[in-house]
């Protein structure tokens, strides 16, 4: 069986990789943080002061700002970590879904209804 | 020596364990995927398991990227859940089975898998919510379990192909265990979903149904997917296979189908469980 190690092309997606892993560190360690609610108050509290805590780059730090997932994903940042940010926005996987492909919600959510058609 | 009994496999979205605590099993929305519980209920009732073996994959409660096993067993009395960040309520606790945990140990590394060794491990929606699904209800789990988490949120993931031969090392270190226990091996996640970018909401309906018909008989049909080639069939997360492919794995005898459901969607994913019996031969058991 032979390996092919480069990263595959498929539309929409990014596949997270070790370069992925290592450029996203920061902001992905930080989403870690928020398992915890006294780490996600303090979030809430100085989103600047947290961030700079975890030595977000620029591009996460504008992207976190931005509340935009596919700016996040293109900084590193891993969905099952992401989920833990968009949770303090009380966001769920459809409304990131909704932003993500440019649909409203409601749209997103039909498009999926229809998957099973 | 320990009984095979068969392998439950089921999608452990999060959204499920929202309705669980609402009480919304009957809700339109939500019934077409509960209503696939009860025979797996009256399944567990005969089939009367002790342990469970779990293949699920933690997505960042218990392991972070600093260190990231691609197989991990739990070997501890108890196991937790806790605060995933994102508002699921928190699960009840499970009882562990510390013993057959180092049997397993023993024998897989003995058999070349390398596996992380945990007597602390956190386990994530992914294992309650199937274990919420099996044994309803909230009180004391009848079972004790065995966790087994691999990697699915780092590339590069283990194959399609490695994840089914560990399952078959589970297997045979069951066949090998000396305590007379029955035993049901899970496997947790999946079908075809996608979370995260512009392909958000990709579901491949065709090729799940395939995937279920293949995994009773035909498995190895299944481990010829590379994992890029599994991403674009099932999605960036519909590589939550690997855990059924484990599971599906561990049955040494032979397999039949008992129960399968499927629906679309659950939040954005293709849900669905499956029963799969093992029938232990004469001469195994002997």
């Amino acid at each position: 069986m032979t390996h092919d190690t480069r990263r595959p092309d498929i539309p929409g997606t990014t596949l997270f990789d070790g370069a992925m892993a290592r450029k996203g560190y920061a902001l992905n360690k930080m989403c870690y943080s928020f398992n915890s609610a006294a780490n996600r108050e303090a979030f809430l509290r100085d989103e600047d002061a947290y961030c700079a805590s975890y030595g977000l780059d620029e591009a996460q730090r504008s992207a976190v700002r931005n509340r935009n997932v596919l700016e996040l994903i293109a900084a590193g940042g891993n969905i099952y970590y992401l989920a833990k940010l968009a949770g303090i926005f009380r966001l769920d996987v459809q409304d990131i879904g909704a932003q993500q492909t440019g649909m409203s919600k409601e749209a997103f959510k039909a498009m999926l209804v229809a998957a099973g058609r | 020596m320990a009984t095979i009994t068969g392998a439950v496999t089921s999608s452990h979205v999060p959204a499920i364990g929202g309705a669980i605590a609402k009480g919304l099993q009957q809700d339109p929305y939500f019934n077409p995927f509960f209503a696939g519980f009860p025979p797996v209920h009256a399944w567990l009732a005969k089939a009367k398991p002790d342990v469970a073996v779990v293949f699920y994959n933690d997505h960042g409660l218990n392991f972070f990227l600093d260190k990231l096993p691609t197989f991990a067993i739990g070997a501890a009395p108890e196991y937790r859940n806790a605060d995933e960040g994102w508002g699921i309520p928190t699960m009840r606790p499970f009882r562990g089975d510390p013993e057959l945990s180092w049997h397993l140990i023993d024998r897989l590394v003995a058999d070349e898998f390398d596996m992380t060794m945990c007597q602390e491990m956190l386990v994530d929606h992914a294992l309650t919510l199937p274990m919420a699904l099996l044994w309803p209800g909230g009180g004391e789990c009848p079972v004790r379990i065995v966790p087994i988490a691999m990697n699915h949120v780092q590339h590069p993931l283990p194959s399609l192909s490695r994840s089914y031969r560990l399952g078959q090392a589970v297997g045979r270190a069951l066949d090998a265990w000396d305590e007379d226990v029955r035993v049901v091996v899970l496997g947790t996640g999946g079908l075809s979903h996608q979370l995260d970018g512009q392909r958000a909401g990709f579901i491949n309906k065709a090729f799940d149904l395939m995937c279920m018909e293949a995994i009773v008989d035909d498995p190895e049909r299944l481990t010829r997917y590379s994992m890029p080639d599994l991403v674009r069939e099932a999605g960036a997360q519909g590589t939550e296979l690997m855990t059924w492919l484990a599971a599906r794995g561990a049955l040494t005898g032979r397999v039949s189908k008992v129960h399968s459901n499927y629906h679309i969607p659950i939040s954005n994913t293709a849900a669905a469980s499956m029963v799969l019996e093992n029938e232990v031969s004469v001469e195994a058991n002997a």
